[in-house]
């Protein structure tokens, strides 16, 4: 079996908690589909259980999630508990938003594959996944 | 390489992530699909096959949102599949669809999926309709197909449908014009949605009267043509008795066989076309026509003529 992608990444972008805009996950959506990625989009306040919901269904390769709540603790680590608990293990979770230090090592304890502060670039977001999602014929 | 047959029965037991994955593995055209074809088409449980399509922004999603809310309550279990353009230019899609869907987040008895039409080579209509199946399979019904109505490929894709709607805005003016020929011609139901703008009953007279003429031109009866407002649900119920009053009419002996005929004369172009494409010699066949070496029919020949994949 070759190693190169045939098919373009699934991504899908959520964002949870109860924040009211989303600007910055439609950058971020367009940005990567820019890129060649195949993004679904979810739109404003998803539970952890409606992203894991809508994963599952779409067959992802990446959830991305855009998080500014400051719920970050209670909300991502759910989101891989649940993914796991559906079989889901091979699908490669990220965040971004601004989340302390001290919690970024406590989230990636968790599960959670990379925390994108802000100012990271769609470039080096694209990257990330290219490297780490994972690669089906 | 993913067990097919595995997926497939994970998918018919009602194991979601199985659904899904099958659905991927029908999205990438996987080693082992053809094989499974037979049994995927043998799981069939006769689920209502709708396809829903119109301009950009006309409220497709929307409605396909109420129509999921008047199906749930007609004990119905509802499957979407949502095709959306690939960039030519990067290869990437965004998809959106499911915004509109998020009341329904939560509900098992509907099942969702967003496809990329991935390009004229990634045999979309051929997939949407190998999508559709894996849907029957698993007991969804109906199952609604969502396109951009903007595009062939897109209307190639609602043609595989046993009922087609064509989802219109009362501001369409004369772009109706331009569009109508390809639109009317699958049109099985009409929607004039956002039946709360003003304009909506006029624009709905104007087209019947419109299609009555165009429809005596091209000798098909004009589709019957409904009002919605898909925001608030109204007209809803009523576009769904029409949808199911179709279903009988699509399976009637006097349809059946044409549309059964089209269906396969559709799947067949698509996937001679990709087949071809797969072929060793295709570049170099391209470009001995190019080159004046060679003549197209002659090259379609060579691309068709033996099964010699790359
Ligand atoms: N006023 C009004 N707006 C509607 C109606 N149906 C849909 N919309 C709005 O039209 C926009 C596009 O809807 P969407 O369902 O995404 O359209 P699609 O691109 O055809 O799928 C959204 O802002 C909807 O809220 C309706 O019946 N009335
Ligand atoms: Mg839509």
């Amino acid at each position: 079996m070759d190693d190169d992608r045939s098919t373009p990444i699934r991504v899908l972008i959520a964002k949870p908690g109860l924040d009211g805009h989303d600007r910055g996950a439609k950058v971020l959506a367009r940005g990567l589909r820019d890129e060649g990625f195949e993004v679904i989009y979810t739109g404003l306040r998803q539970t952890p259980e409606m992203i894991v919901d809508a994963a599952e269904q779409e067959d992802v390769d990446v959830i991305g999630m855009s998080i500014l709540s400051g719920a970050h603790m209670a909300l991502l680590p759910r989101v891989v508990e649940l993914s796991r608990s559906r079989g889901m293990d091979d699908v490669l979770i990220a965040a971004g938003g601004i989340i302390p230090d001290a919690d970024v090592a406590k989230l990636k304890a968790a599960g959670i594959g990379e925390i994108f502060g802000p100012g990271t670039s769609i470039g080096q977001i694209a990257g990330y996944f290219r490297e780490h999602a994972r690669r089906r014929a | 390489m993913a067990d097919l047959p595995g997926l497939l029965r994970g998918a018919v037991a009602d194991e979601r992530l199985a659904l899904a994955r099958l659905l991927t593995a029908i999205e990438n055209d996987a080693p082992g699909l053809r094989e499974l074809l037979p049994q995927l088409f043998a799981a069939g449980r006769g689920g209502h096959l709708v396809g829903i399509t119109g301009p950009p922004g006309s409220g497709k999603s929307t409605l396909v949102n109420a129509l999921t809310d008047e199906w749930r309550r007609r004990g119905q279990r509802v499957g979407i599949v949502a095709v959306d353009p690939s960039s030519p230019y990067t290869g990437g899609a965004i998809m959106g669809d499911r915004i509109r869907m998020m009341a329904h987040a939560a509900d098992r008895d509907v099942f969702m999926r967003s496809m990329a039409s991935r390009g004229e080579l990634g045999g979309i209509a051929a997939a949407t309709w190998m999508a559709a199946a894996a849907l029957d399979a698993a007991g969804y019904d109906p199952i609604l197909i969502e396109t951009v109505g903007a595009g062939q490929s897109e209307i190639e894709i609602a043609r595989l449908a046993e009922t087609t709607v064509v989802v219109e805005v009362p501001e369409m003016g004369d772009e109706v014009q331009a569009i109508k020929a390809g639109l009317l011609e699958v049109a099985d139901l009409l929607v004039v949605n956002k039946g709360d703008r003003p304009g909506a009953d006029l624009a709905a007279r104007h087209l019947r009267a419109m299609l009555s003429t165009a429809g005596g031109r091209i000798g098909r009866k004009p589709p019957p043509i409904m009002l919605t407002t898909a925001t608030s649900g109204e007209g809803v119920a009523a576009l769904a008795d029409a949808i199911e009053a179709h279903r009988s009419v699509a399976r009637s002996p006097q349809e059946a066989p044409a549309r059964a005929r089209n269906q396969v004369r559709r799947a067949l172009a698509e996937l001679a076309l990709r087949r071809a494409s797969q072929h060793r010699a295709w570049d170099s066949t391209l470009q001995s026509v190019s080159d004046g070496e060679l003549d197209p029919f002659m090259a379609a020949e060579r691309l068709l003529g033996e099964d010699d994949m790359a």
